[in-house]
Protein backbone atom coordinates (compact mmCIF):
# COMPACT_ATOMS: atom_id res chain seq x y z
CA UNK A 1 0.00 0.00 0.00
CA UNK A 2 2.70 2.75 1.16
CA UNK A 3 4.93 1.67 -2.20
CA UNK A 4 1.73 2.22 -4.32
CA UNK A 5 0.90 6.04 -2.53
CA UNK A 6 4.66 7.18 -3.22
CA UNK A 7 4.42 5.90 -6.55
CA UNK A 8 0.95 7.95 -7.30
CA UNK A 9 2.65 11.18 -5.25
CA UNK A 10 5.88 10.77 -8.01
CA UNK A 11 3.58 9.92 -10.84
CA UNK A 12 0.98 12.07 -10.81
CA UNK A 13 0.30 14.34 -7.34
CA UNK A 14 4.12 16.12 -7.80
CA UNK A 15 3.43 16.60 -11.75
CA UNK A 16 0.12 18.39 -11.05
CA UNK A 17 1.15 20.27 -7.90
CA UNK A 18 4.04 21.83 -10.24
CA UNK A 19 1.97 23.06 -13.43
CA UNK A 20 -0.98 24.17 -10.67
CA UNK A 21 1.77 26.35 -9.59
CA UNK A 22 3.18 27.79 -12.89
CA UNK A 23 -1.08 28.53 -13.28
CA UNK A 24 -1.12 30.19 -9.88
CA UNK A 25 2.43 32.39 -11.15
CA UNK A 26 0.74 33.98 -13.99
CA UNK A 27 -1.78 34.82 -11.80
CA UNK A 28 0.61 36.35 -8.99
CA UNK A 29 2.78 38.23 -11.84
CA UNK A 30 0.00 39.90 -12.97
CA UNK A 31 -0.57 40.96 -9.71
CA UNK A 32 2.66 42.13 -8.77
CA UNK A 33 2.65 44.57 -11.66
CA UNK A 34 -0.37 45.99 -10.48
CA UNK A 35 0.75 46.50 -7.27
CA UNK A 36 4.18 48.02 -7.85
CA UNK A 37 3.24 49.74 -11.00
CA UNK A 38 0.17 52.25 -9.27
CA UNK A 39 1.97 51.54 -6.03
CA UNK A 40 4.98 53.68 -7.12
CA UNK A 41 2.66 55.64 -9.73
CA UNK A 42 0.46 57.42 -6.30
CA UNK A 43 3.34 58.93 -4.63
CA UNK A 44 3.41 61.71 -6.66
CA UNK A 45 -0.04 62.05 -5.23
CA UNK A 46 0.46 61.32 -2.20
CA UNK A 47 4.08 62.57 -1.39
CA UNK A 48 4.84 65.54 -4.06
CA UNK A 49 1.40 66.66 -3.45
CA UNK A 50 1.03 66.82 -7.62
CA UNK A 51 -2.66 67.08 -8.15
CA UNK A 52 -4.50 64.22 -10.41
CA UNK A 53 -6.59 66.59 -12.38
CA UNK A 54 -3.46 68.75 -12.71
CA UNK A 55 -1.63 65.74 -14.49
CA UNK A 56 -4.62 64.61 -16.55
CA UNK A 57 -5.57 67.82 -17.70
CA UNK A 58 -3.08 70.56 -17.54
CA UNK A 59 -0.36 70.93 -20.74
CA UNK A 60 2.24 72.34 -18.82
CA UNK A 61 5.44 70.00 -18.08
CA UNK A 62 8.16 71.74 -16.47
CA UNK A 63 9.40 69.53 -14.31
CA UNK A 64 12.89 70.44 -13.43
CA UNK A 65 11.56 74.11 -13.10
CA UNK A 66 13.42 74.95 -9.42
CA UNK A 67 10.42 77.72 -8.19
CA UNK A 68 7.61 76.55 -9.90
CA UNK A 69 7.66 72.55 -11.11
CA UNK A 70 4.67 71.74 -13.53
CA UNK A 71 3.18 68.33 -13.93
CA UNK A 72 0.59 68.35 -16.83
CA UNK A 73 0.64 65.42 -18.52
CA UNK A 74 -1.89 66.23 -21.77
CA UNK A 75 0.47 66.85 -24.07
CA UNK A 76 1.86 63.13 -23.47
CA UNK A 77 -1.52 61.53 -23.86
CA UNK A 78 -2.86 63.60 -26.28
CA UNK A 79 0.12 62.71 -28.34
CA UNK A 80 -0.03 58.85 -27.52
CA UNK A 81 -3.95 59.00 -28.65
CA UNK A 82 -3.59 60.86 -31.95
CA UNK A 83 -0.52 59.04 -33.21
CA UNK A 84 -1.93 55.49 -32.15
CA UNK A 85 -5.70 56.63 -33.76
CA UNK A 86 -3.64 57.59 -37.16
CA UNK A 87 -2.37 54.68 -37.30
CA UNK A 88 -5.25 52.23 -36.94
CA UNK A 89 -6.99 54.60 -39.43
CA UNK A 90 -4.76 53.39 -41.79
CA UNK A 91 -4.00 50.25 -41.25
CA UNK A 92 -7.20 48.58 -40.48
CA UNK A 93 -9.32 49.76 -43.96
CA UNK A 94 -5.73 47.40 -45.44
CA UNK A 95 -5.91 45.11 -42.88
CA UNK A 96 -9.59 43.94 -43.41
CA UNK A 97 -8.50 44.14 -47.53
CA UNK A 98 -6.18 41.98 -46.94
CA UNK A 99 -8.44 39.86 -44.68
CA UNK A 100 -10.93 39.72 -47.41
CA UNK A 101 -8.68 38.70 -50.19
CA UNK A 102 -6.71 36.07 -48.25
CA UNK A 103 -10.43 34.29 -47.83
CA UNK A 104 -12.35 35.23 -50.81
CA UNK A 105 -10.65 36.69 -53.66
CA UNK A 106 -7.22 34.23 -54.29
CA UNK A 107 -6.69 32.07 -50.93
CA UNK A 108 -3.67 30.20 -52.63
CA UNK A 109 -1.77 33.70 -53.26
CA UNK A 110 -2.78 34.71 -49.53
CA UNK A 111 -1.83 31.40 -48.19
CA UNK A 112 1.14 31.46 -50.24
CA UNK A 113 2.39 34.36 -50.12
CA UNK A 114 0.33 36.82 -47.92
CA UNK A 115 0.53 35.28 -45.06
CA UNK A 116 4.22 34.42 -44.34
CA UNK A 117 4.78 38.16 -45.27
CA UNK A 118 2.40 39.08 -42.66
CA UNK A 119 4.15 36.70 -40.35
CA UNK A 120 7.78 38.41 -41.07
CA UNK A 121 6.31 41.93 -40.81
CA UNK A 122 5.13 40.58 -37.42
CA UNK A 123 8.75 39.39 -36.09
CA UNK A 124 10.59 42.56 -37.44
CA UNK A 125 11.56 44.10 -33.78
CA UNK A 126 10.75 47.67 -33.29
CA UNK A 127 14.04 49.02 -32.79
CA UNK A 128 14.19 48.39 -36.86
CA UNK A 129 10.96 49.80 -37.48
CA UNK A 130 12.36 52.75 -36.04
CA UNK A 131 15.91 52.74 -37.45
CA UNK A 132 13.62 52.41 -40.74
CA UNK A 133 11.44 55.13 -39.99
CA UNK A 134 14.51 57.52 -39.39
CA UNK A 135 16.36 56.33 -42.14
CA UNK A 136 14.16 56.05 -44.77
CA UNK A 137 10.68 58.43 -44.44
CA UNK A 138 12.20 61.08 -42.10
CA UNK A 139 14.25 62.71 -45.05
CA UNK A 140 11.20 61.60 -47.28
CA UNK A 141 9.03 63.82 -45.93
CA UNK A 142 11.51 66.49 -44.53
CA UNK A 143 12.73 66.82 -48.40
CA UNK A 144 9.01 66.50 -49.68
CA UNK A 145 6.69 68.61 -47.48
CA UNK A 146 9.11 70.35 -45.19
CA UNK A 147 10.04 70.52 -41.80
CA UNK A 148 12.47 68.34 -39.47
CA UNK A 149 10.77 65.54 -40.42
CA UNK A 150 10.62 64.05 -37.49
CA UNK A 151 6.43 63.90 -36.79
CA UNK A 152 3.00 62.51 -36.25
CA UNK A 153 3.00 61.56 -39.74
CA UNK A 154 6.45 59.86 -39.47
CA UNK A 155 5.13 57.91 -36.18
CA UNK A 156 1.68 57.34 -37.56
CA UNK A 157 3.40 55.64 -40.56
CA UNK A 158 5.72 53.57 -38.72
CA UNK A 159 2.74 52.85 -36.69
CA UNK A 160 0.63 51.21 -39.25
CA UNK A 161 2.64 48.67 -40.44
CA UNK A 162 3.38 47.68 -37.49
CA UNK A 163 0.18 46.81 -36.22
CA UNK A 164 -1.32 45.49 -39.84
CA UNK A 165 -0.45 41.82 -39.18
CA UNK A 166 -2.32 41.95 -35.73
CA UNK A 167 -5.27 43.12 -37.58
CA UNK A 168 -4.99 41.34 -40.29
CA UNK A 169 -4.75 37.92 -38.65
CA UNK A 170 -7.30 38.66 -36.66
CA UNK A 171 -10.03 40.17 -39.15
CA UNK A 172 -8.76 37.02 -41.39
CA UNK A 173 -9.71 34.43 -38.69
CA UNK A 174 -12.84 36.56 -38.18
CA UNK A 175 -14.00 36.36 -41.82
CA UNK A 176 -12.83 32.63 -42.26
CA UNK A 177 -15.06 31.99 -39.08
CA UNK A 178 -18.40 33.05 -41.03
CA UNK A 179 -20.46 30.58 -42.44
CA UNK A 180 -20.06 29.48 -46.33
CA UNK A 181 -23.74 29.30 -46.85
CA UNK A 182 -23.94 33.34 -46.72
CA UNK A 183 -21.50 33.53 -49.62
CA UNK A 184 -24.20 30.95 -51.40
CA UNK A 185 -27.19 32.18 -50.07
CA UNK A 186 -25.78 35.27 -51.56
CA UNK A 187 -24.84 34.16 -54.74
CA UNK A 188 -28.41 32.18 -55.03
CA UNK A 189 -30.17 35.91 -54.44
CA UNK A 190 -28.09 36.75 -57.65
CA UNK A 191 -25.31 38.95 -55.77
CA UNK A 192 -21.90 39.78 -57.38
CA UNK A 193 -18.51 38.29 -55.08
CA UNK A 194 -17.75 41.66 -54.11
CA UNK A 195 -21.72 42.43 -53.25
CA UNK A 196 -22.03 39.12 -51.23
CA UNK A 197 -18.48 39.98 -49.25
CA UNK A 198 -20.12 43.84 -48.41
CA UNK A 199 -23.18 43.03 -48.14
CA UNK A 200 -23.10 39.61 -45.58
CA UNK A 201 -19.74 38.65 -44.88
CA UNK A 202 -17.85 41.48 -43.29
CA UNK A 203 -20.84 42.64 -41.63
CA UNK A 204 -21.79 38.98 -39.50
CA UNK A 205 -17.92 39.31 -38.98
CA UNK A 206 -17.98 42.78 -37.62
CA UNK A 207 -17.43 41.89 -33.56
CA UNK A 208 -14.40 39.97 -34.12
CA UNK A 209 -12.97 42.21 -36.42
CA UNK A 210 -13.47 44.88 -34.34
CA UNK A 211 -11.76 42.84 -31.43
CA UNK A 212 -9.01 42.58 -34.10
CA UNK A 213 -9.09 46.75 -34.53
CA UNK A 214 -9.15 47.32 -30.54
CA UNK A 215 -6.00 45.24 -29.90
CA UNK A 216 -3.81 46.95 -33.04
CA UNK A 217 -4.93 50.11 -31.48
CA UNK A 218 -3.51 48.80 -27.67
CA UNK A 219 -0.35 47.18 -29.60
CA UNK A 220 0.20 51.00 -31.22
CA UNK A 221 -0.79 52.99 -27.41
CA UNK A 222 2.04 51.24 -25.73
CA UNK A 223 4.34 50.76 -28.45
CA UNK A 224 7.78 52.65 -27.33
CA UNK A 225 10.90 52.52 -29.38
CA UNK A 226 9.67 52.68 -32.80
CA UNK A 227 7.84 55.96 -32.22
CA UNK A 228 10.18 57.69 -29.86
CA UNK A 229 12.78 57.03 -32.47
CA UNK A 230 10.76 59.21 -35.07
CA UNK A 231 8.28 61.24 -33.66
CA UNK A 232 10.88 63.79 -32.86
CA UNK A 233 9.73 64.29 -28.89
CA UNK A 234 9.29 68.13 -28.52
CA UNK A 235 7.41 69.42 -25.54
CA UNK A 236 3.99 70.22 -27.96
CA UNK A 237 1.10 70.01 -29.19
CA UNK A 238 0.71 68.72 -32.75
CA UNK A 239 -0.61 71.81 -35.35
CA UNK A 240 -0.76 70.05 -38.42
CA UNK A 241 -0.02 66.02 -39.11
CA UNK A 242 4.21 66.92 -40.07
CA UNK A 243 4.62 68.35 -36.54
CA UNK A 244 6.69 66.88 -34.18
CA UNK A 245 5.17 65.74 -30.90
CA UNK A 246 5.51 63.34 -27.62
CA UNK A 247 4.21 60.75 -26.44
CA UNK A 248 3.56 58.80 -23.27
CA UNK A 249 6.19 56.05 -23.98
CA UNK A 250 8.41 58.30 -25.31
CA UNK A 251 8.92 59.93 -22.23
CA UNK A 252 9.09 56.83 -20.15
CA UNK A 253 12.03 55.60 -22.41
CA UNK A 254 13.91 58.79 -22.63
CA UNK A 255 13.71 60.49 -18.92
CA UNK A 256 13.55 57.45 -16.54
CA UNK A 257 16.80 57.49 -16.19
CA UNK A 258 17.69 60.64 -15.73
CA UNK A 259 15.80 61.28 -12.37
CA UNK A 260 16.33 60.56 -9.21
CA UNK A 261 14.21 57.89 -7.34
CA UNK A 262 11.88 60.02 -4.75
CA UNK A 263 11.64 63.39 -6.60
CA UNK A 264 8.60 64.57 -7.78
CA UNK A 265 9.65 64.60 -11.46
CA UNK A 266 10.89 60.73 -10.86
CA UNK A 267 7.42 60.48 -8.77
CA UNK A 268 5.15 62.15 -11.41
CA UNK A 269 6.94 59.36 -14.81
CA UNK A 270 5.91 56.51 -12.13
CA UNK A 271 2.64 58.10 -12.43
CA UNK A 272 2.71 58.48 -16.31
CA UNK A 273 3.37 54.79 -16.51
CA UNK A 274 0.61 54.09 -14.21
CA UNK A 275 -1.86 55.65 -16.81
CA UNK A 276 -0.06 53.41 -19.53
CA UNK A 277 -1.15 50.71 -17.24
CA UNK A 278 -4.24 51.93 -16.38
CA UNK A 279 -5.20 52.90 -20.06
CA UNK A 280 -4.29 49.22 -21.22
CA UNK A 281 -6.42 47.86 -19.03
CA UNK A 282 -9.28 49.64 -20.53
CA UNK A 283 -8.73 48.52 -24.04
CA UNK A 284 -8.75 45.28 -22.30
CA UNK A 285 -12.06 45.78 -21.10
CA UNK A 286 -13.44 46.92 -24.22
CA UNK A 287 -12.39 43.63 -25.95
CA UNK A 288 -14.35 41.76 -23.53
CA UNK A 289 -17.27 43.86 -23.79
CA UNK A 290 -17.29 43.52 -27.47
CA UNK A 291 -16.91 39.35 -27.22
CA UNK A 292 -19.89 39.70 -24.64
CA UNK A 293 -22.11 41.79 -27.22
CA UNK B 1 -21.32 51.76 -63.34
CA UNK B 2 -23.09 48.11 -62.81
CA UNK B 3 -22.80 45.41 -60.00
CA UNK B 4 -20.49 43.36 -62.18
CA UNK B 5 -18.22 46.57 -62.88
CA UNK B 6 -17.97 47.14 -59.35
CA UNK B 7 -17.39 43.73 -58.36
CA UNK B 8 -14.49 43.49 -61.01
CA UNK B 9 -13.22 46.81 -59.69
CA UNK B 10 -12.60 45.99 -56.32
CA UNK B 11 -11.38 42.91 -56.80
CA UNK B 12 -8.27 44.70 -59.11
CA UNK B 13 -8.49 47.22 -56.03
CA UNK B 14 -7.62 44.04 -53.65
CA UNK B 15 -4.78 42.50 -56.19
CA UNK B 16 -3.38 46.27 -56.07
CA UNK B 17 -3.47 46.33 -52.27
CA UNK B 18 -2.42 42.91 -51.36
CA UNK B 19 0.94 43.15 -54.41
CA UNK B 20 1.47 46.22 -52.52
CA UNK B 21 1.80 44.78 -48.98
CA UNK B 22 4.08 42.19 -50.59
CA UNK B 23 6.38 44.69 -52.09
CA UNK B 24 6.76 46.70 -49.08
CA UNK B 25 8.15 43.76 -46.87
CA UNK B 26 10.84 42.90 -50.30
CA UNK B 27 11.37 47.04 -50.20
CA UNK B 28 12.15 47.23 -46.59
CA UNK B 29 14.03 43.66 -46.27
CA UNK B 30 15.88 45.13 -49.77
CA UNK B 31 16.53 48.77 -47.42
CA UNK B 32 18.34 47.01 -44.17
CA UNK B 33 20.18 44.45 -46.20
CA UNK B 34 21.55 46.87 -48.58
CA UNK B 35 22.19 49.96 -46.08
CA UNK B 36 23.86 46.69 -43.89
CA UNK B 37 25.79 45.37 -46.62
CA UNK B 38 29.28 43.85 -45.25
CA UNK B 39 27.66 43.04 -42.02
CA UNK B 40 29.17 39.41 -41.68
CA UNK B 41 32.73 41.00 -41.23
CA UNK B 42 34.73 38.77 -38.72
CA UNK B 43 35.89 42.09 -37.64
CA UNK B 44 32.43 43.83 -36.98
CA UNK B 45 30.61 40.65 -35.77
CA UNK B 46 32.73 39.86 -33.09
CA UNK B 47 35.00 43.02 -32.54
CA UNK B 48 34.90 45.47 -29.74
CA UNK B 49 33.08 48.71 -30.38
CA UNK B 50 34.87 51.68 -30.40
CA UNK B 51 33.34 55.23 -27.69
CA UNK B 52 35.47 57.10 -30.04
CA UNK B 53 36.87 56.33 -32.99
CA UNK B 54 35.05 54.35 -36.35
CA UNK B 55 35.28 51.01 -37.00
CA UNK B 56 34.12 49.63 -33.92
CA UNK B 57 32.21 46.01 -33.77
CA UNK B 58 29.44 44.31 -31.64
CA UNK B 59 30.70 41.65 -30.54
CA UNK B 60 29.59 42.14 -26.78
CA UNK B 61 26.15 42.96 -28.20
CA UNK B 62 25.79 40.01 -30.03
CA UNK B 63 26.53 37.60 -27.37
CA UNK B 64 24.86 39.75 -24.94
CA UNK B 65 21.59 39.02 -27.39
CA UNK B 66 21.99 35.34 -27.60
CA UNK B 67 23.06 35.03 -24.04
CA UNK B 68 20.22 36.50 -22.62
CA UNK B 69 17.71 34.37 -25.18
CA UNK B 70 19.36 31.31 -23.84
CA UNK B 71 18.71 32.30 -20.08
CA UNK B 72 14.57 33.89 -21.58
CA UNK B 73 14.36 30.18 -22.72
CA UNK B 74 15.91 28.37 -19.80
CA UNK B 75 13.16 30.17 -17.49
CA UNK B 76 9.92 30.93 -19.74
CA UNK B 77 9.57 27.46 -21.54
CA UNK B 78 9.49 25.37 -18.29
CA UNK B 79 7.28 28.08 -16.57
CA UNK B 80 5.22 28.18 -20.26
CA UNK B 81 5.33 24.56 -20.52
CA UNK B 82 4.09 24.14 -17.17
CA UNK B 83 0.87 26.71 -16.81
CA UNK B 84 -0.11 25.40 -20.54
CA UNK B 85 -0.22 21.76 -19.15
CA UNK B 86 -2.27 23.23 -16.45
CA UNK B 87 -5.03 25.40 -18.78
CA UNK B 88 -4.91 22.14 -20.74
CA UNK B 89 -5.25 19.20 -18.73
CA UNK B 90 -5.75 19.96 -15.27
CA UNK B 91 -7.77 23.22 -14.98
CA UNK B 92 -11.46 23.18 -14.39
CA UNK B 93 -13.83 25.54 -15.59
CA UNK B 94 -14.87 28.15 -13.07
CA UNK B 95 -14.42 31.79 -11.38
CA UNK B 96 -10.68 30.64 -10.86
CA UNK B 97 -9.94 29.63 -14.59
CA UNK B 98 -11.42 32.71 -15.59
CA UNK B 99 -9.14 34.92 -13.52
CA UNK B 100 -6.52 32.83 -14.75
CA UNK B 101 -7.32 33.90 -18.27
CA UNK B 102 -7.69 37.28 -17.24
CA UNK B 103 -4.43 37.71 -16.04
CA UNK B 104 -3.09 36.15 -19.33
CA UNK B 105 -4.99 38.21 -21.47
CA UNK B 106 -3.83 41.40 -19.20
CA UNK B 107 -0.17 40.08 -19.30
CA UNK B 108 0.12 39.59 -23.11
CA UNK B 109 -0.88 43.33 -23.75
CA UNK B 110 1.25 44.75 -21.18
CA UNK B 111 3.02 47.54 -23.05
CA UNK B 112 6.48 46.47 -23.03
CA UNK B 113 7.82 49.69 -21.43
CA UNK B 114 6.12 48.65 -18.85
CA UNK B 115 7.10 45.28 -17.74
CA UNK B 116 10.78 47.02 -18.16
CA UNK B 117 9.40 49.55 -15.22
CA UNK B 118 8.25 46.76 -13.44
CA UNK B 119 11.58 44.92 -14.01
CA UNK B 120 13.48 48.28 -12.83
CA UNK B 121 11.49 48.41 -9.65
CA UNK B 122 11.69 44.92 -8.96
CA UNK B 123 14.99 43.57 -10.47
CA UNK B 124 17.01 46.35 -10.75
CA UNK B 125 16.79 48.32 -7.05
CA UNK B 126 14.54 45.78 -4.96
CA UNK B 127 16.87 43.12 -5.47
CA UNK B 128 20.10 45.25 -5.45
CA UNK B 129 21.31 43.53 -8.30
CA UNK B 130 21.69 47.12 -10.61
CA UNK B 131 21.50 46.29 -14.17
CA UNK B 132 21.74 42.79 -14.85
CA UNK B 133 21.33 39.59 -17.57
CA UNK B 134 19.24 38.30 -15.47
CA UNK B 135 16.98 40.54 -14.28
CA UNK B 136 16.27 41.63 -18.08
CA UNK B 137 15.94 37.99 -18.92
CA UNK B 138 13.23 37.89 -16.21
CA UNK B 139 11.44 40.82 -17.75
CA UNK B 140 11.79 39.46 -21.21
CA UNK B 141 10.36 35.88 -19.49
CA UNK B 142 7.18 38.04 -18.29
CA UNK B 143 6.44 39.22 -21.80
CA UNK B 144 6.91 35.48 -23.28
CA UNK B 145 5.55 33.78 -20.57
CA UNK B 146 1.42 34.85 -22.29
CA UNK B 147 2.01 33.25 -25.81
CA UNK B 148 4.78 30.60 -24.77
CA UNK B 149 1.36 29.60 -22.59
CA UNK B 150 -1.24 29.87 -25.33
CA UNK B 151 1.55 27.76 -28.11
CA UNK B 152 1.45 25.02 -25.15
CA UNK B 153 -2.25 25.02 -24.50
CA UNK B 154 -3.20 24.85 -28.38
CA UNK B 155 -0.78 22.58 -29.23
CA UNK B 156 -1.70 20.12 -25.90
CA UNK B 157 -5.33 20.35 -26.93
CA UNK B 158 -4.60 19.24 -30.28
CA UNK B 159 -3.15 15.75 -29.54
CA UNK B 160 -6.10 13.53 -30.62
CA UNK B 161 -7.92 12.02 -27.78
CA UNK B 162 -7.83 8.14 -29.04
CA UNK B 163 -4.06 8.67 -28.03
CA UNK B 164 -4.47 9.88 -24.57
CA UNK B 165 -7.00 7.31 -24.07
CA UNK B 166 -4.91 4.31 -25.11
CA UNK B 167 -2.27 5.80 -22.64
CA UNK B 168 -5.56 5.73 -19.48
CA UNK B 169 -6.06 2.26 -20.63
CA UNK B 170 -3.20 1.03 -20.08
CA UNK B 171 -2.63 2.44 -16.72
CA UNK B 172 -1.01 5.40 -16.69
CA UNK B 173 -2.03 8.31 -14.57
CA UNK B 174 -2.72 12.04 -16.27
CA UNK B 175 0.51 12.87 -15.21
CA UNK B 176 2.48 10.20 -16.66
CA UNK B 177 0.24 10.03 -19.83
CA UNK B 178 0.93 14.15 -20.13
CA UNK B 179 4.59 13.65 -19.71
CA UNK B 180 5.20 10.31 -21.97
CA UNK B 181 2.29 11.05 -24.87
CA UNK B 182 1.09 14.13 -25.21
CA UNK B 183 4.07 16.58 -24.87
CA UNK B 184 5.88 13.65 -27.34
CA UNK B 185 2.92 13.93 -29.60
CA UNK B 186 2.75 17.85 -29.05
CA UNK B 187 6.39 18.54 -29.88
CA UNK B 188 6.23 20.21 -33.66
CA UNK B 189 3.76 22.42 -32.54
CA UNK B 190 5.88 23.35 -29.28
CA UNK B 191 9.50 23.86 -31.42
CA UNK B 192 7.76 26.09 -33.72
CA UNK B 193 6.27 28.12 -30.95
CA UNK B 194 9.52 28.31 -29.14
CA UNK B 195 11.68 29.36 -32.56
CA UNK B 196 9.06 31.93 -33.39
CA UNK B 197 9.26 33.57 -29.52
CA UNK B 198 13.01 33.01 -30.01
CA UNK B 199 12.67 35.89 -32.80
CA UNK B 200 10.87 38.17 -30.56
CA UNK B 201 13.00 38.01 -27.71
CA UNK B 202 16.13 38.42 -29.51
CA UNK B 203 15.02 41.72 -31.25
CA UNK B 204 13.68 43.15 -27.34
CA UNK B 205 14.27 46.28 -26.57
CA UNK B 206 12.15 48.03 -24.65
CA UNK B 207 11.66 46.07 -21.61
CA UNK B 208 15.48 45.64 -21.69
CA UNK B 209 16.58 49.09 -21.46
CA UNK B 210 16.00 49.81 -17.93
CA UNK B 211 16.75 46.33 -16.58
CA UNK B 212 19.69 44.82 -18.60
CA UNK B 213 21.11 48.63 -19.18
CA UNK B 214 22.63 50.49 -21.58
CA UNK B 215 26.36 48.90 -21.59
CA UNK B 216 28.34 46.40 -21.39
CA UNK B 217 31.69 46.10 -18.88
CA UNK B 218 34.70 45.08 -20.90
CA UNK B 219 34.70 41.53 -21.51
CA UNK B 220 37.72 38.89 -20.10
CA UNK B 221 36.57 35.28 -20.62
CA UNK B 222 39.66 34.26 -18.14
CA UNK B 223 38.31 36.59 -15.51
CA UNK B 224 36.74 34.78 -12.40
CA UNK B 225 33.19 34.18 -12.54
CA UNK B 226 31.85 36.58 -9.87
CA UNK B 227 33.62 39.36 -11.71
CA UNK B 228 32.00 42.12 -13.62
CA UNK B 229 34.12 41.29 -16.93
CA UNK B 230 33.21 37.95 -16.71
CA UNK B 231 30.86 37.40 -20.00
CA UNK B 232 28.95 34.39 -18.08
CA UNK B 233 28.35 36.51 -14.93
CA UNK B 234 24.73 36.64 -15.20
CA UNK B 235 24.76 39.60 -12.41
CA UNK B 236 26.75 41.91 -14.65
CA UNK B 237 24.84 44.88 -16.87
CA UNK B 238 24.70 43.89 -20.53
CA UNK B 239 23.72 45.89 -23.46
CA UNK B 240 21.99 43.86 -26.61
CA UNK B 241 21.91 44.22 -30.20
CA UNK B 242 18.53 45.66 -30.47
CA UNK B 243 19.07 47.99 -27.43
CA UNK B 244 22.69 48.99 -28.91
CA UNK B 245 20.86 50.04 -32.08
CA UNK B 246 18.37 52.70 -30.12
CA UNK B 247 21.63 53.59 -28.06
CA UNK B 248 23.48 54.64 -31.43
CA UNK B 249 20.29 56.49 -33.21
CA UNK B 250 19.48 58.17 -29.73
CA UNK B 251 23.03 58.88 -28.16
CA UNK B 252 25.79 57.57 -30.79
CA UNK B 253 28.85 59.54 -30.35
CA UNK B 254 30.73 57.86 -32.69
CA UNK B 255 31.33 59.07 -36.33
CA UNK B 256 30.45 55.80 -37.96
CA UNK B 257 26.82 55.45 -35.50
CA UNK B 258 24.47 55.06 -38.38
CA UNK B 259 26.58 53.15 -40.52
CA UNK B 260 27.06 50.74 -37.18
CA UNK B 261 23.47 51.01 -36.91
CA UNK B 262 22.77 49.60 -40.17
CA UNK B 263 24.61 46.93 -39.78
CA UNK B 264 23.62 45.90 -36.51
CA UNK B 265 19.63 46.04 -38.10
CA UNK B 266 20.78 43.81 -41.00
CA UNK B 267 22.45 41.40 -38.23
CA UNK B 268 19.29 41.44 -36.37
CA UNK B 269 16.92 41.20 -39.23
CA UNK B 270 18.45 38.18 -40.91
CA UNK B 271 18.50 36.22 -37.57
CA UNK B 272 14.96 36.89 -37.20
CA UNK B 273 14.53 35.43 -40.75
CA UNK B 274 16.58 32.80 -40.22
CA UNK B 275 14.75 31.92 -37.09
CA UNK B 276 11.51 31.98 -38.65
CA UNK B 277 12.74 29.74 -41.55
CA UNK B 278 14.34 27.35 -39.11
CA UNK B 279 11.03 27.09 -37.01
CA UNK B 280 8.82 26.26 -40.40
CA UNK B 281 11.60 23.57 -40.98
CA UNK B 282 11.85 22.08 -38.34
CA UNK B 283 7.99 22.13 -37.83
CA UNK B 284 7.94 20.03 -41.50
CA UNK B 285 10.37 17.98 -40.53
CA UNK B 286 9.07 16.32 -37.39
CA UNK B 287 5.46 16.12 -38.59
CA UNK B 288 6.78 14.53 -41.22
CA UNK B 289 8.97 11.52 -39.24
CA UNK B 290 6.11 11.35 -36.80
CA UNK B 291 3.09 10.44 -39.08
CA UNK B 292 4.88 9.62 -42.05
CA UNK B 293 2.75 12.35 -44.42
CA UNK B 294 3.60 14.98 -46.30
CA UNK B 295 0.60 16.96 -45.15
CA UNK B 296 2.24 20.04 -44.18
CA UNK B 297 1.98 21.62 -40.37
CA UNK B 298 0.53 25.58 -40.43
CA UNK B 299 2.96 27.57 -38.34
CA UNK B 300 0.54 29.24 -36.32
CA UNK B 301 0.62 32.86 -35.66
CA UNK B 302 1.70 33.67 -32.24
CA UNK B 303 1.18 37.53 -31.36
Amino acid sequence: MKIRKKNYFANEYLGRTLVTFCGILMVLTTILIIIFIVGKGIQSFTQSNISLFEMLFSPNWSPNDAQNPRFGALKFITGSIVVSIGAVIIAAPIAIALAIFMNYISPIFGDKILKPVLEILVGIPSVVYGFLGVTILVPIIRNHIGGVGFSLMAGIIVLSIMILPTIASIASDAIRAVPKDYLEASYGLGSTRWQAITKAIVPAATTNVLTGVVLGLARAFGEALAVQMVIGNTLQFPKSIFDPTVTLTGILTMDMANTMNGTPWNNALWSLAMILLLISFFFILIIRLIGKR
Amino acid sequence: MNARSIDKLWTFILYIISSLIVLLLIYLLWEIISNGWGFWDPNFLFGRPSNTQAGGGIGPQLFNSFYILVLTLAISIPLGLGSGIYLAEYAKPGKFLSFVRLCIETLASLPSIVVGLFGLLVFVTMTGWGYSLIGGSLAITILNLPSLTRVSETALLDVPKNIKEGSFGLGATKWQTIVKISIPTAIPQLITGIILSAGRIFGEAAALIYTAGLTTPILNSVAPINSQMNPFNIFRPAETLAVHIWKLNSEGIVPDAPEIAAKSAAVLIVMVLLFNLLARLIANFIHRRYTGSKRKVKVKEIM
